[in-house]
């Protein structure tokens, strides 16, 4: 069920309201980042870092051992007269593997914990909505949210200030 | 979005009662007692004396510069959500005469202990400082230093007078124009902090040099002034002070920069690091070869794990930076290390020691006067600081962009 709002703020109240009424499956589509709506609707923090500081450590790791594998163990040769595993030279390259993985980590991250890459999503199929991406600020609830109820929930939007409620179907 | 913000006159001055307002007296005394100390404790050795005194004027200096430079960066990056915490950086900076009165004892007392160049016997045996001594003498030396004064007090003034005349005015323009000065400003600070970090801590051994060394303290200044504003709102906000106004997102932003300058600084200290060793060139490695030797292996050691992994990885989460608890103990931790990264720079320097004057670098052997210069030095930082701390507001509450600071969110 597609619900539209008129703005950010009566958008960020509703949001508070459809997150203390309990619903779990639903979300809510703004045109820009609207701060304070990740608080409004009771969203946890992203869990995005992890990713990237436990991609960053072993980008920096595999970096290190490639270099200790390839210097010290398939190919030792002397340079400058430097020990084969002279860790101070390896630091440059296994800092840029940290950078490496730690974005891929972000990148990667973002697309598992965003459900991504997804080809189609239902609520393409409303008109109204192709307008999120301009100047209109929607709250959807899916049907297999246990709380759903095809007619309360509709009563439930209306009070919170909808302007305009659609049922969005499958297909 | 530009509209007035009023804030309570209670939650922006200093607070009448606690330590605060007696930050002059009590600092007046600890400072007048340490250097008092320092003096007759130097004992047998004048030269440790000077050497401990250099050590202790840095650490505060480059507090004081890491304001100026926070106030002109401000600016410079017209930046909204650091107004609430400027006021109390400009304040910092304005310490900045006390340190011009503070320097005098180097050229008029330590010169010959600290600086071997300045010593012209010395000299006349050593070809290398024969020809560096159109730079390296000691009028010239003088000379720089008043220039570097004159450049930060009057860049402090500049700063602080405009932004004082704002809190009256409320006038957008001041804002407009600091903001268009700023760059040639920080062009000014940028070259004045790079050629006294050379002139002050670089000749100490005057055959060496790192064309990196002015970054190096740069970046140590950036991390104390980001720790000691944080420990300043937090101390403050403890007496209800700045309450409301310095918010857990500014203790977020603050924490990314101070996090930030740790890695910065890390990336500054190993690439010297790196090319002086990979190079392998004795002229460059004996630096480090002083700092690896004589008991200061340890210490070294400590530099890289203290000021580096240990603050990465108490820093990096976000909880951290948010959490009151993390970031008293992670700045007053980078506050201590700051001070063991310049006694690392002073301190491992080569003086003429024995019955022939050989050069031989200074062993890692702390020493009473180390104390009790950077108690005395200290205290009268903060007495000072105390008292300008007591004149008008803490927070600039006309500053056009205060609603905006106000209502800052990190993300």
């Amino acid at each position: 069920m597609l619900a539209e709002f008129p703005d950010p703020e009566t958008l960020m109240h509703a949001c508070a309201k459809v997150r203390d009424a309990g619903f779990t499956c639903w979300d809510a589509h703004t045109p820009f980042p609207v701060h304070g709506l990740d608080k409004a609707m009771g969203l946890k923090r992203s869990m995005v870092s992890a990713f990237v500081l436990i991609l960053g450590l072993s980008g920096a790791a595999a970096g290190m051992l490639l270099q200790y594998w390839t210097s010290a163990l398939a190919y030792p040769i002397v340079i400058s007269g430097k020990p084969f595993f002279s860790w101070p030279a390896f630091v440059p390259i296994m800092f840029e593997c940290g950078v490496l993985g730690g974005a891929i980590g972000a990148v990667l991250g973002m697309l598992l914990l965003g459900g991504l890459p997804r080809h189609h999503h239902a609520l393409f199929n409303s008109e109204a909505f192709s307008r999120v991406s301009d100047d209109a600020f929607f709250i959807s609830i899916e049907a297999q949210d246990p709380k759903y109820d095809a007619e309360t929930t509709h009563a439930f939007l209306d009070g919170i200030g909808a302007q305009a409620i659609e049922k969005v179907m499958e297909d | 979005m530009e509209h007035h913000v009023t804030l309570d006159s209670q939650q922006i001055t200093l607070p009448t009662s606690g330590l605060w307002p007696k930050l002059p007296a009590v600092g007046g005394v600890i400072g007048v007692v340490g250097l008092g100390l320092a003096f007759l404790l130097q004992g047998e050795d004048p030269q440790r004396l000077a050497f401990s005194y250099l050590t202790g004027f840095m650490f505060w200096v480059t507090i004081a510069l890491g304001g100026l430079f926070f106030v002109i960066l401000h600016y410079l990056a017209r930046s909204g959500w650091s107004v609430v915490v400027r006021r109390l950086a400009e304040k910092v900076a304005a310490t900045l005469p006390l340190f011009a009165i503070l320097f005098l004892p180097i050229p008029l007392l330590f010169m010959h202990d600290l600086f071997h160049w300045s010593d012209a016997a010395a000299v006349a045996h050593d070809p290398l400082l024969q020809h560096k001594a159109p730079y390296l003498n000691i009028a010239f030396f003088n000379l720089r230093a008043v220039i570097y004064f004159a450049v930060w007090i009057g860049l402090m003034i500049y700063f602080n007078r405009a932004s004082q005349k704002q809190d009256a005015s409320a006038d957008f323009g001041i804002t407009a124009r600091l903001n268009k000065r700023s760059a040639p400003c920080m062009i000014l600070f940028g070259l004045t902090l790079n050629f006294a970090a050379v002139d002050w801590m670089m000749t100490l051994d005057p055959h060496w040099f790192s064309t990196i060394f002015g970054v190096y303290t740069f970046a140590g200044c950036v991390i104390a002034i980001f720790a000691t504003l944080i420990l300043m709102s937090l101390r403050l906000q403890r007496r209800g002070v700045l309450e409301g106004v310095v918010t857990g997102e500014h203790y977020h932003d603050m924490g990314k920069m101070l996090f930030g300058f740790v890695v910065f600084w890390a990336y500054i200290g190993f690439s010297q690091f790196m090319l002086i060793w990979y190079a392998n060139i004795p002229e460059e490695t004996i630096w480090f070869d002083h700092r690896w030797h004589n008991g200061w292996q340890p210490v070294s050691i400590l530099l890289a794990v203290g000021h580096f992994a240990i603050p990465f990885f108490w820093l990096i989460s976000q909880p951290a930076k948010r959490s009151r608890f993390a970031m008293t103990a992670g700045a007053l931790w980078l506050l201590f290390m700051h001070y063991v990264d310049i006694y690392w720079l002073v301190m491992p320097t080569p003086v003429p020691s024995g019955d022939h004057h050989a050069m031989v670098a200074q062993a890692f052997q702390p020493a009473a006067t180390d104390i009790a210069c950077w108690l005395g030095i200290g205290g009268l930082f903060v007495a000072y600081l105390g008292h300008l701390l007591g004149q008008g507001s803490l927070v600039p509450k006309a500053d056009p962009r205060l609603a905006e600071s106000l209502t800052f969110e990190s993300v």
